[in-house]
């Protein structure tokens, strides 16, 4: 007798633990406004990324076609995947002094681990995190990219 | 080949009844490309041999190669639940050997972010269990928690996974204005959160049936395989190193080391499960308390080690992790060698699965919390 009865109480208690985690599910279930789930792309408009995401490195221009990066190569160095590419060329100044300046900064997204190493090396600040995340293509040639835009110079003022 | 050999040599000693079969390295609970070599006689399991090597990313290897800062990346990408201790213990170990003092609040800010990072770590291992248990609901309640957390991470350091944020000499950047707030926040959710964990799955009546009194670990087996982290604490072998060996703000912190004398897959479970409580105990000392200055000292441009050896361990979410770096005093170490604590606690496994069920095996590695990358670097 009392070994049916424990077993009883087995089978009740077994019952009684599954309603206990029933009872959290249910409690969501009729309660959809908790949910936290995003509509991820349907969302895109009201999607707030992090400022400080890493998405891609990028190089900001100014009104004017100007950037900060005078072709140092301290990002090429720092970086530990040989994603970044410097290519430099010299310029002549007015007074016929040669300068360094930068011709080509290459930038291989897809050889990127985004560490922010190159960012934190770089002395004039001229490359920055950008956030964009989408970084999905149809070729993989379309992940290699050259940061400074067509035409553009140095700022003024701006030394290593 | 001589895998092959080795499995026809294996195969001549199995008797009538026993079979051999291959566990992974495709199987959903193995949680990435692990093999195990299983051999069964009907459903008891005789020998569990893993073959690890999968995903092998020659990561000691390529340490050669770059330099110091460099090297804390690529440590994001073994465990990668644990990224911030595995960061931490590489700029401990290099700061250790430049004999470099870091500010009072980088040590304040590394500990808040290790135990955040273990707590992740447990929230997912928690869904992960009950999936691999066949309770599919807790992966959704783990995963919404651990968003929260991944949204600190991605506010501060800029990534969610493989965050980068502890260099030699200090911190990437420093805390975002919001951390504090966002923390706090995170630690008044989260209190009402577990408890809610432990209704899902802790008392659930298939869960306890299939983990109480399963996969046993004694205390001289944990040591003699070198078992660390919960896995280890759960067989009763203190081997909290933010207990024994301080590191970064510990010692400024009061909190228990959950140990458990039991040693089967339930206390595996319920250390895990207090360890939580413990993380956002730490988490709420120290939140309040982070002291002014600066984020990180200033470093050399090219960092070069004085010749020697040096070594470094921390406390991961699963055990023990150390960092060995060997220098000849030039910029990139002569050899780094990591010990990872998912090694040493898989090899364990057939020790403890021999005689259970296959299907113990699953909840026998599933308390393992086993990080595939970290097995095999």
């Amino acid at each position: 007798m009392k070994s049916i009865i424990a077993y009883i109480t087995e089978i009740l208690k077994g019952i009684w633990t599954l309603l206990t985690g029933m009872k959290v599910t249910a409690k969501y279930f009729f309660t959809p406004w908790k949910h936290v789930t995003q509509q991820y792309p349907e969302n895109r408009k009201t999607l707030k990324i992090a400022e400080r995401f890493r998405g891609e490195v990028i190089m900001p221009h100014n009104e004017n076609n100007e950037h900060k990066c005078t072709g140092c190569g301290i990002c090429e160095i720092n970086c530990p995947n040989g994603s970044i590419e410097i290519i430099t060329k010299s310029l002549i100044l007015e007074d016929g002094k040669k300068k360094r300046a930068i011709d080509q900064h290459i930038y291989h997204l897809g050889m990127c681990t985004f560490c922010n190493l190159c960012v934190k090396a770089c002395p004039t600040g001229a490359i920055v995190m950008g956030q964009n995340f989408e970084h999905a293509v149809w070729d993989r040639s379309t992940l290699t990219k050259v940061l400074n835009q067509p035409g553009s110079k140095i700022m003024e003022g701006v030394k290593d | 080949m001589d895998e092959l050999r080795e499995i026809m040599i294996t195969t001549d000693e199995i008797k009538t009844d026993e079979y051999l079969i291959n566990m992974g390295p495709q199987h959903p609970s193995t949680h990435g490309v692990l093999r195990l070599l299983v051999q069964l006689e009907g459903e008891i399991v005789h020998n569990v041999q893993p073959h690890v090597g999968y995903i092998h990313s020659g990561i000691e290897k390529m340490a050669e190669s770059l330099s110091y800062p460099q090297i804390g990346h690529l440590t994001d990408r073994m465990d990668y639940l644990s990224a911030h201790q595995n960061n931490e213990a590489v700029a401990l170990c290099v700061e250790n050997a430049l004999q470099v003092e870091v500010p009072e609040r980088v040590k304040y800010i590394r500990t808040i972010m290790s135990e955040l990072s273990r707590l992740a770590s447990h929230q997912l291992w928690w869904c992960v269990m009950g999936m691999d248990m066949g309770a599919l609901t807790t992966f959704f309640y783990g995963l919404r928690d651990r968003e929260d957390i991944l949204d600190i991470f991605e506010e501060t350091c800029g990534a969610r996974l493989t965050v980068n944020y502890s260099i030699p000499g200090g911190l990437m950047f420093d805390i975002h204005p919001n951390f504090q707030r966002d923390v706090k926040a995170f630690i008044k959710k989260f209190k009402t959160k577990l408890p809610e964990y432990d209704r899902l799955l802790s008392g659930n009546v298939i869960f306890t049936e299939r983990t109480k009194g399963v996969g046993f670990l004694s205390k001289e087996d944990a040591i003699a395989y070198g078992v660390t982290g919960p896995t280890g604490r759960a067989s009763g072998f203190s081997c909290d190193l933010r207990k024994h060996r301080p590191y970064s703000a510990y010692d400024k912190v009061n909190f228990k080391e959950i140990l458990s004398d039991v040693g089967d897959t339930y206390a595996r479970y319920q250390v895990r499960m207090a360890e939580m409580w413990e993380s956002m105990s730490i988490i709420e000392q120290l939140i309040d308390n982070i002291p002014e200055g600066d984020y990180a000292v200033k470093m050399k441009g090219v960092v070069k080690l004085p010749e020697g050896e040096f070594y470094q361990r921390v406390e991961t979410a699963r055990g023990e992790f150390g960092v060995f770096i060997v220098s000849d005093g030039k910029k990139n170490p002569y050899r780094v060698k990591f010990r990872s604590p998912g090694f040493s606690n898989l090899f364990a496994i057939n020790h403890i699965a021999k005689g259970w069920k296959i299907a113990d095996l699953v909840a026998i590695m599933s308390t393992f919390d086993l990080v595939i990358p970290d097995i095999d670097r």
